[in-house]
């Protein structure tokens, strides 16, 4: 017993040291855990939660888009997709063979939709279709439980009221490139739109808004298990632009089946009231997808639809350039308003003719009877007299072969040659060069919306910028504002001389424009014809006469006329350009005469709200399509 | 013999065995009130692992341990002196089962633990670690000073030991097999083997540390890199131990309240059910639920200690000492593990983690502990029956 008694006092003498080093254990692990949840504790919170909310942002809408009054050129409409979730379905192929029974979809659509179920997690929806129409809606929602899994959600689709009316100026949007997504995150986002083309473009930032967000809590694979927070964002701002639909839709109107383009401005400000190219396109293809035919077709056509020549569109200007010569020759003495010049029908360069319009000898006349006629071989020797440098400075300041600083975006410059550019190019500028310059022939290309900027900018002399967008977000764009045109660098004595020319050419009864004079009592306009070769003549058709009915349309010469009104008091200027559309006065004169009857009458021109009993419009002038 | 007799007045049931009424009484319901707190706290925990709901852990969990209480007190009932006849039976069929887990076992994480017996699941080297106590409490039940001082006799123990560790170690089950030489060594410690020979062992094993190290298989040297540096691969084995911190810590002091826990019912720690369950308490409970759980497994080592000190048989006291240290271990490398201490190894946290073949282990020891508690007072025959 003695032994035994030993023996447990060393026992528990041991089984006490072990038992006091597994207290020394716990007491070291209540230690660790006292420093991690409470040391640390706000760490590990902060991790926890980074761990389960999931921030995601919402794309925001996009601003729509308005003509001066209020209608609606650009807006959103909501559309249904069919949606698919298969972690819902207990028996997915089940599902779909329900769902196909509904909304027959073709093989392919099939196969597509086999390929996205197997490619992602099945808590992922999967697109059945999009754009339901209503029959297949109704079905859907007649058939819901025997459609479990099979989702019918809202998207955002971009809708043009005006379709192809306005598309040119409008644009259009599309979804951002990959590149741009990289670049800016929230483009990423699915819904965001980018705009490609016309206002569209021009207002991207604006239109674009800031993106909501949804908080979500998520499990560790993802799947959302609870909303925490949301925010829709802000949408983006609307625009207004300076369109007048009325305006517009009589621009596509007049020029109906013939391939042209039609600029209107404001002449005080450069808004632009009217921007139509023809032929022209359906922009609501473009959020959709354009279908492969379309597209094609319009790739195909020698008349370039996509292309908005207005404003891209490059084309000699032919005699609507020589007010900008004459003012060129009067700024630098080559001409006075006294001083004429003697058109014998020729001008004889070396041993090259250079003929006058239709051969005709005007005689001796001044500069505003050379406009009124629009006499060639006045403006043949002007032009040699003045030179080629001084003629592209003048065309700078009225708008011509330079960036306008416009809101349109695309815009192609254009080209008025000088003897620096011509060198840069390798051309030997010889005399008969300069001569055709004088009447906006040769390598001198220009756009629509230079020639509206330079008629805007010669009818009110202000330096006027054409520009698309009126107000953003209720706000008057800097360009829109009263007064903010800065004023044009020609001398007002050189700019009467020029307007009293042009008031002849509509006014006078022996000038090119007479038939379009206007028909509205105590108002005249003013304005210039062209008609611009675009087919170099052999000799036996320069001894005749260029303008033969039988050459093929492509080889027609270009018809222009440029146009302001009222004439003593300019509000409104236009451009019109009617490709291969023979003689101005014809074809492009028409056109601008009923416009320019339509904007005098509606005087749109500095207003928000259209005129509550704006005159009756007089008959149209332009055959209109139907009964032509 | 003088003693003889006035301790007979304190041990009436010396020599006979005694009633079933009795014997109840004489249970240590303090301990078995603990470990059906600490179950509680258990189905509490897999209740809320499962996003509030008794399927499909904390039913299933709750049925098992209620078979196991019965067997637990069933065994308390039995006389220690029949158990420790059975002393090395038990080890000889553990051993048994650990040969037949190498043969007809199925793998399980990289390693044969498992073998399914009458459909239930068992892990033999659970069962061992309580047979070797029993074995070695048995060996040295009247050793003398003098023998236990003498290495060839203490030899055989250290076979007994060695042979299982080895078995196990095959498996291959690191962490089982030291917690298993651990035991061995404890009862050793406590049946007065020169302490000593177990510093020596100690420096031998530090010495010998890298080279181990460099035997261990590729998934244990890359639990113990990873524990070294878990933020070396945050998505891959380090993710565990980066989860289970951001449990704990984000507990704070009251915790994220029962069943708002967002590591846990977000499914941030795969299989938070089993080894992970004390985060569960951790992070919705706080630091207060986790020291409560903390305390009552303390509690359960110390009435074990209690049991052990107050047993008159050495035997009693060997298998107390080593079932008190098994149950310690179990809590010691799991909290650890959890923590981010030690390297990651499937050690269950008892009477709280999911699963049926540690809880059996533990209950069928808890049932050998508390038959010692029961028979604390008994007087074992000088002879051996077999």
């Amino acid at each position: 017993m003695k032994r035994d008694a030993k023996n447990r006092t060393s026992f528990s003498r041991r089984a006490l040291l072990i038992g006091a080093g597994q207290a020394a254990v716990f007491a070291a692990i209540t230690t660790r855990l006292y420093h991690l949840q409470i040391s640390e504790h706000s760490k590990y919170a902060l991790k926890a939660q980074q761990n389960s909310i999931s921030e995601r942002l919402v794309a925001p809408r996009r601003g729509i888009m308005t003509d001066r009054f209020g209608a609606i050129v650009a807006g959103n409409q909501q559309h249904w997709n069919a949606l698919f979730v298969k972690d819902m379905a207990p028996e997915p192929d089940v599902v779909l063979e329900n769902f196909y029974r509904l909304v027959p979809l073709s093989d392919s659509e099939k196969a597509r939709i086999q390929q996205d179920l197997a490619a992602h997690p099945g808590y992922i929806p999967v697109m059945l279709k999009d754009w339901l129409d209503w029959p297949d809606m109704a079905a859907i929602e007649v058939n819901t439980p025997n459609l479990p899994g099979v989702i019918v959600q809202a998207g955002s689709s971009r809708t043009y009221p005006l379709g192809p009316v306005a598309a040119h100026a409008v644009g259009y949007v599309g979804r951002p490139n990959q590149q741009e997504a990289q670049q800016n995150p929230v483009l990423a986002l699915p819904g965001m739109r980018v705009g490609r083309t016309g206002a569209e473009d021009a207002n991207d930032l604006a239109l674009r808004g800031s993106p909501g967000f949804v908080q979500t809590e998520t499990n560790v694979r993802g799947e959302v298990m609870r909303v925490v927070a949301q925010d829709d964002g802000t949408p983006g701002d609307t625009v207004a632009l300076a369109l007048d639909t009325g305006l517009q839709q009589l621009a596509v109107q007049s020029l109906g089946d013939q391939t042209g383009a039609v600029v209107m401005l404001d002449t005080a400000t450069g808004e632009i009231l009217a921007m139509a190219s023809t032929p022209s396109f359906d922009p609501t293809l473009f959020d959709r997808g354009v279908p492969t035919d379309i597209w094609n077709g319009w790739m195909n056509d020698p008349r370039h639809p996509l292309l908005n020549k207005a404003a891209a569109g490059l084309f000699a200007p032919g005699s609507t350039f020589k007010p900008s010569v004459a003012l060129a020759a009067l700024k630098c003495g080559a001409l006075t308003p006294e001083s004429t010049h003697t058109c014998p029908g020729f001008l004889k360069l070396g041993d090259h003719i250079f003929w006058c319009d239709n051969h005709d000898a005007h005689g001796t006349i001044n500069v505003m009877d050379a406009l009124k006629v629009s006499c060639d071989v006045f403006f043949y020797k002007t032009a040699l007299d003045t030179g080629i440098d001084r003629i592209a400075a003048m065309a700078s300041i009225m708008g011509q072969g330079v960036d306008l600083g416009s809101d349109v975006p695309h815009v192609q410059t254009g080209l008025v040659p000088t003897h620096a550019w011509a060198k840069q190019h390798g051309i030997n500028w010889m005399e008969g060069n300069t001569v055709v310059q004088g009447i906006g022939q040769g390598y001198t290309q220009l756009t629509p919306l230079a020639q509206a900027t330079m008629i805007a900018r010669l009818a009110s002399g202000l330096s006027v910028t054409p520009h698309l967008a009126r107000r953003v977000g209720g706000a008057l764009t800097p360009e829109s504002q009263p007064g903010a045109a800065p004023t044009l660098d020609v001398d007002d004595r050189h700019l009467a001389v020029v307007r009293e020319g042009l008031f002849k050419v509509v006014n006078d009864p022996a000038g090119t424009g007479y038939g379009a004079r206007l028909t509205i009592p105590g108002v005249q306009m003013a304005g210039k014809t062209g008609t611009a070769q675009v087919h170099d003549n052999t000799a036996a058709e320069k001894a005749k006469n260029f303008n033969d009915m039988t050459m093929t349309w492509a080889q027609r010469p270009n018809a222009w006329f440029v146009a302001y009104a009222p004439a003593d008091a300019p509000r409104y200027a236009v451009a019109v350009m009617v490709e291969h559309g023979n003689f101005g006065a014809q074809t492009a004169a028409p056109i601008a005469h009923d416009l320019m009857t339509y904007a005098l009458l509606n005087d749109p021109a500095g207003r928000d709200q259209p005129l509550a009993n704006p005159p009756p419009m007089p008959p149209l002038t332009v055959p209109q399509e139907g009964n032509a | 013999m003088i003693e003889h007799g006035s301790l007979a007045l304190r041990r009436p049931f010396r020599e006979r065995s005694f009633g079933l009424a009795r014997k109840l009484m004489r249970v240590n319901w303090l301990f078995v009130l603990c470990v059906c707190l600490l179950a509680g706290v258990g189905y509490a925990a897999l209740y809320s692992a499962a996003g509030g709901s008794p399927q499909p852990y904390a039913q299933s969990q709750l049925i098992r341990f209620c078979g196991a209480l019965v067997l637990m007190l069933g065994i308390a009932m039995v006389d220690i002196r029949f158990i420790a006849k059975l002393s090395w039976p038990a080890w000889v069929f553990g051993i048994l089962l650990l040969v037949a887990v190498m043969k007809f076992g199925h793998v399980g994480l990289g390693a044969k633990r498992w073998m399914t017996v009458g459909g239930v699941e068992i892990q033999p080297s659970e069962l061992m670690k309580l047979f070797l106590a029993m074995a070695l409490g048995h060996y040295f039940k009247r050793a003398t000073p003098e023998q236990t001082g003498n290495l060839l006799f203490v030899l055989p123990a250290i076979l007994a030991t060695l042979v299982p560790m080895g078995l196990i170690l095959k498996e291959p089950n690191l962490g089982t097999a030291i917690i298993t030489g651990s035991i061995g060594a404890t009862v050793m410690l406590g049946a007065g083997v020169r302490w000593w020979w177990f510093a020596l062992l100690v420096v031998v094993i530090a010495i010998c540390a890298p080279i181990i190290y460099h035997h261990l298989h590729a998934y244990q040297k890359a639990r113990i890199d990873i524990f070294l540096n878990p933020g070396s691969d945050p998505l891959g084995a380090g993710y565990n131990i980066i989860q289970s911190k951001i449990a704990l810590g984000s507990g704070g002091f009251f915790g994220q309240g029962f069943l708002h826990g967002t590591q846990n019912q977000l499914n941030f720690l795969p299989e938070k059910q089993t080894d992970f369950v004390f985060t569960i308490i951790a992070e919705e409970f706080g630091f207060l639920g986790s020291v409560t759980v903390l305390g009552l497994l303390m509690l359960i080592v110390t009435l074990a200690y209690y049991t052990a000190l107050s047993c008159s048989h050495v035997y009693g006291r060997l298998v107390a000492l080593g079932i008190a240290t098994n149950f310690f271990l179990y809590c010691f490398v799991n909290l650890s593990m959890v923590m981010g201490l030690i390297p990651v190894g499937g050690v269950p946290l008892p009477l709280i983690s999911y699963g049926g073949s540690a809880l059996t282990a533990v209950m069928l020891g808890f049932g050998v502990l508390m038959s010692i508690h029961v028979h604390r007072d008994v007087e074992f025959p000088d002879t051996e029956d077999f």
